[in-house]
């Protein structure tokens, strides 16, 4: 078993209305020296797969497919041993 | 003149029904009641769309908004039968969340974000008629302004610099806001496809149909439908 830690995110090149709100407020509660915030999601899935290359195929097949919408989001996959 | 057999006036509208969706009874009435046309509910976990001429995927809440807005409706049984819809040139009108789903499935291109704001915004909203040329705008003057509310919290509409030089230069981009509410890139309120048989519009014509509830001008859009299926 394996489990596959994806992490979708906003595309650089688009806006984040999230990330730059949650900027706002760290910067009111007083941390200046933020660069920049962008947020994310995070999505684990464990499955059965015969290697870790093999279980990311997999899983960047569902990425593509239903997780991450190419046109706004990029993905990225770290394939982990299943506790 | 009309074929034999064919209908004479107007046409079959269907409505699809998802799990979360809330504006489906508000377009059955717009359809039944004010337009006085045929229409049906269409349960998503219907493979056939036979016999329809418009198929309408309303506002709500499909799947809880989980994911993404629209993108596990997007699989539904249904949707295959309404991509091959659209892409045999039957019109298909989606309102917000259904314009959303339209986006996940590719009928339309592009993508929703959050609104600017992360509010979820409610009221009425000015729209500009930018193309008068497709099925679902032709009874509106090229230019005119209407009034049609908006309740959405993702209507924050994305394409990138090559897309948004296609929808201009094909004039597939029907409605604009006067001031744009949600971050909306060019203030597009509702784009067709290059066929422009597939429409996708955030705001509610179907909550604004009748002038006893604020506005009739949403009504304009299901009018532009039914002229369109009586002149086919």
């Amino acid at each position: 078993m394996f489990e596959a830690q994806i992490k979708v995110t906003l595309k650089k090149t688009v806006a984040d209305p999230q990330g730059l709100t949650i900027k706002h407020v760290l910067e009111s509660f007083g941390f200046s020296d933020i660069d920049n915030v962008r947020m994310g999601k995070f999505i684990t899935v464990t499955l059965k797969a015969k290697d870790p290359a093999a279980a990311k195929d997999e899983v960047a097949k569902m990425c593509g497919k239903l997780l991450a919408n190419p046109i706004i989001e990029d993905y990225t996959v770290e394939i982990k041993c299943a506790p | 003149m009309c074929a034999v057999g064919a209908s004479a006036s107007g046409g079959k509208f269907g409505v699809v029904v998802f799990p979360g969706s809330n504006c489906d009874q508000d377009c059955f009435h717009v359809i039944k009641d004010v337009l006085k046309q045929e229409v049906e509910y269409v349960w998503h976990k219907t493979t056939s769309v036979d016999g329809f001429d418009c198929l309408i995927i309303p506002g709500g809440f499909s799947y809880g908004d989980y994911l993404r807005c629209g993108a596990i409706a997007r699989f539904s049984l249904i949707m295959e039968s309404v991509i091959k819809f659209a892409n045999n040139g039957g019109l298909v009108i989606g309102i917000c969340n259904g314009f959303q789903v339209l986006l996940e499935a590719g009928l339309l291109p592009g993508a929703m974000m959050r609104n600017t704001n992360l509010h979820f915004i409610c009221k009425y909203v000015d729209l500009k008629v930018d193309s008068t040329n497709t099925p679902f705008s032709s009874e509106y003057k090229k230019g005119q302004v209407i009034r049609i509310p908006i309740a959405h919290n993702e209507g924050n509409y994305y394409i990138d610099e090559k897309g948004l030089a296609e929808l201009k230069k094909n004039d597939q981009i029907v409605f604009r806001y006067v001031e744009n509410p949600n971050g909306a890139i060019d203030d597009i309120a509702g784009i067709v496809n290059k066929n422009r048989n597939v429409l996708g519009i955030m705001p509610h014509p179907e909550r604004s149909s009748e002038e006893d509830i604020g506005s009739d001008d949403g009504l304009v859009i299901f009018r532009s439908i039914k002229e369109w299926l009586d002149d086919r």
